[in-house]
């Protein structure tokens, strides 16, 4: 059967452009978590201005790279990917392109306003009522386009990637929606509807699911295309793709109520929230296997071939951080983790190793395929980049589990008459050593994504030069 | 809840468990195969293919027991609706029982030095110890490790008492704490920008401060009437209300002209909360040895 349209053009012209302002918002974002994470090792980095302070710069650093750079990614793969996979063409080359700039236009109102302290103060929608406002425009237009162009697909069959990716999309609108239903009182300030552990647990059926969805289904939805195309394998089971999905995104919705162990929360709600997780470390894993198994009878390529080696270990960073995110959904173990900065490492080895790695094996998947060469610039270059993000990752994550373990036993000591042996000041100078080697981690990693950029920038002009090349003879 | 919603909740939560339960168990029962192949499901998409393998049996025996586990937790503890779980765990007994084992295990201690009077426990070593952890451990967020207070919280090593430094004032200040209010402007609401400032001088006066000696001087008649009442006509203060003394070298808040002028201009409120119900009147008692060790 053959699966190949001659007479077929895609629309390839937004996927270039999200693609790279991926890499601008990947560099941006993490530019801002290093400097972040320095003001941690060195306060004075924050200049003593209201600006570049870090409460300021922590919410913009998480909007950069959870929206500026996933954000883009994703865009980027599901266009492209749903395409391919359909082989239709995007089924509005208009809304699309409204789509790419609606989503510019939210990113530089975050990078605007988030430094000048307008913030809604939700964690990962931080931003004020008009920019939400934009946001579920955009994500509305983009789930026609979506969808449209699923509905004009020429193959029997929606792929599997595609599920995810339209889970995605319905899920993260709903609630994008939900959790930002809110009281404008003036231009830029506004009031949740709701109050008090309500507002919480709405908060963090949100704030979950921007992981369980956004960062989740999504970049699954990147995995079962990219990693199959990559190792040039076919998908190892279907029947696996079809319970992972379904039992994924029919538990992570409930895993929110983990976030609010120990507080004004009804303890049903608690609990129902830990068993899912605890539920949802199967199905997520689901995904891990269906990834790393494709590679069967394809391993030998990962000596020669650094994408699907990015591609690999994005996978066991996937698998790692999926099973330690039930483990940390545990009322006890999470006793001891909340508040440390166990979590920040837990949120890094699926943000940096899983959500980063893969959309970087994307990306260098991507760029010659969109501007028609037939590979990368350089192959030392991406190979230098993945060492770059593997130990740029694992620095990281590691001095944070060092330090959330050790903030969460310090909080607790005790000594001989119940009183607390440390105060928090003490166990916040303990944590010096692990802010610098994550510092160190995070300025690794990032640069490693300014290699990126320069062998993005040569690829695209490589093939500038290819075009001139009948015109001007002496081109290098 | 009602018991509508308890239906809700819990039909809902079990019926996740056992959708993902027959999702698995449908998918796995028509398998064309139990061991790995090479057959694809005939399906192509963009060249991707799929192959037709079954579950991989760690993998389902994973899943089929976390759901296990998940029924097993309900069972025993809240999550479906009003039903209580057989152990009848709840957040706050759990606290509870903690705070009970912890006062069994650890009353004791603190019991030994309930009965000594503050002035004799006040030259314990071992009493005063114990009493700089505890105040460590509640005190020192708003007063300072040392004790030395911050800016709208008093220091307690000086010599100054804004409800006097007695064992018995300090016991009852740690017992149920304290709410101080002074209203803006004192006691003289309608008072005028030039009053104010005559006001602030004659404050400073009792420092030898003063910017303007004319002002000063008039700003006595607008102390009178507006600020002894509470700071009394010789501005020595009144323990009883905790009105601070303006003659000494103690400030709690800022002692420039700014600052004086910001407290008259908009009053201060503090408050320091009670410690009666979060620590044991033994601990209180050895908390107020060790505060009145600080500055005797």
């Amino acid at each position: 059967m053959s699966t190949v349209n001659p007479n077929l053009t895609y629309n390839y012209k937004v996927v270039k452009q999200f693609t790279i302002m991926a890499v601008v918002w990947g560099i941006i974002g993490m530019s801002l978590g290093v400097l972040i994470a320095s003001q941690l090792v060195w306060p004075a980095v924050n200049l003593d201005l209201p600006f570049t302070h870090f409460g300021r710069l922590r919410p913009l650093h998480t909007n950069a790279v959870i929206f500026g750079f996933g954000g883009n990614v994703l865009f980027a793969c599901s266009y492209y990917v749903v395409q391919r996979t359909c082989q239709a063409r995007l089924f509005s080359d208009g809304m699309a392109a409204l789509t790419f700039w609606g989503w510019q236009l939210v990113l530089a109102g975050a990078a605007i306003t988030l430094p000048m302290g307008l913030t809604s103060t939700k964690e990962y929608a931080e931003l004020e009522w008009p920019i939400d406002i934009l946001i579920a425009i955009v994500w509305v237009l983009y789930g026609i386009v979506y969808f449209g162009t699923i509905t004009r697909r020429r193959t029997p069959h929606i792929y599997v990637a595609n599920w995810f990716f339209g889970a995605f999309i319905i899920t993260v609108g709903i609630l994008h929606i939900g959790n930002n239903l809110e009281l404008p009182v003036s231009a830029f300030k506004s009031y949740s509807i709701y109050s008090g552990v309500t507002d919480a647990m709405m908060q963090w059926w949100w704030g979950h699911n921007a992981v369980g969805f956004f960062l989740t289904a999504g970049f699954l939805g990147m995995m079962y295309y990219f990693v199959p195309k990559q190792a040039g394998r076919p998908v190892y089971s279907y029947r696996l793709s079809i319970v992972h999905f379904w039992a994924l995104i029919a538990t992570y919705v409930w895993a929110g109520g983990h976030h609010l162990h120990y507080s004004a929360l009804p303890d049903w709600a608690q609990t129902a929230g830990m068993v899912m997780s605890l539920i949802l470390l199967a199905p997520s894993w689901g995904g891990m296997i269906n990834g790393m198994m494709t590679l069967s009878g394809a391993w030998h390529k990962l000596r020669t071939d650094p994408i699907l080696r990015f591609l690999v270990v994005s996978l066991s960073f996937y698998g790692m951080s999926t099973f330690e995110g039930p483990m940390m959904a545990i009322k006890t173990v999470n006793a001891l983790s909340h508040d440390t900065d166990w979590t920040i490492g837990h949120v890094h080895s699926g943000a940096l190793g899983w959500v980063a790695m893969i959309s970087i094996g994307a990306i260098y998947h991507l760029v010659p395929k969109l501007w028609g060469v037939k590979a990368m610039f350089s192959t030392p270059l991406i190979n230098l980049h993945f060492w770059l993000a593997t130990v740029g990752t694992v620095l990281y994550i590691v001095a944070m589990w060092v330090n959330g373990i050790m903030q969460g036993l310090m909080w607790r000591a005790v000594n001989a008459d119940g009183t607390l042996t440390y105060s928090f000041v003490e166990a916040l100078e303990a944590s010096g050593p692990g802010y610098f080697v994550r510092f160190c981690g995070g300025a690794i990693f990032l640069s490693g994504m300014l290699v990126m950029a320069y062998n993005v920038r040569m690829t695209i002009r490589q093939k500038d030069q290819a075009e001139l090349e009948p015109s001007t003879a002496q081109a290098v | 809840m009602s018991t509508f919603w308890s239906i809700w909740v819990s039909v809902i939560v079990l019926g996740t468990i056992f959708g993902c339960w027959w999702l698995l168990l449908a998918t796995r029962k028509n398998q064309t195969t139990n061991t790995e192949t090479d057959q694809t499901t005939g399906h192509s998409f963009d060249g991707i293919e799929e192959l037709d393998n079954p579950l991989p049996k760690w993998w389902f025996y994973l899943f089929v027991g976390t759901c296990i586990f998940a029924l097993g937790y309900l069972a025993l503890y809240p999550g479906l609706g009003n039903f209580k779980g057989l152990l009848g765990w709840t957040q706050q007994n759990q606290w509870e029982a903690e705070v009970q084992q912890a006062e069994a295990k650890y009353g004791e201690l603190y019991a030994r030095y309930g009965q000594t009077p503050v002035p004799e426990l006040a030259k314990n070593e071992d009493a005063l110890k114990m009493g700089q952890r505890l105040f460590a451990n509640n005190c020192a967020l708003c007063h300072g490790s040392a004790a030395r207070g911050a800016v709208g919280f008093p220091n307690l090593t000086d010599n100054a008492w804004l409800y006097g430094g007695k064992p018995e004032n300090i016991l009852t200040t740690i017992h149920k704490g304290r709410n101080g209010a002074m209203p803006a402007k004192g006691l003289m609401p309608d008072m005028t920008a030039e009053q104010m400032d005559q006001v602030v001088n004659y404050v400073l006066s009792f420092s030898g401060r003063e910017k303007d000696a004319e002002a000063a001087k008039a700003g006595a008649a607008v102390f009178a009437q507006g600020c002894a009442g509470c700071h009394g006509a010789d501005a020595r203060g009144n323990q009883q209300i905790g009105a601070p003394n303006l003659t000494d070298d103690a400030w709690l808040y800022g002692s420039t002209y700014d600052w004086i002028e910001e407290t008259v201009t908009y009053g201060r409120q503090n408050h320091m909360p009670p410690q009666e119900g979060r620590l044991s009147d033994d601990q209180i008692h050895i908390l107020a040895a060790y505060v009145y060790s600080l500055s005797n």
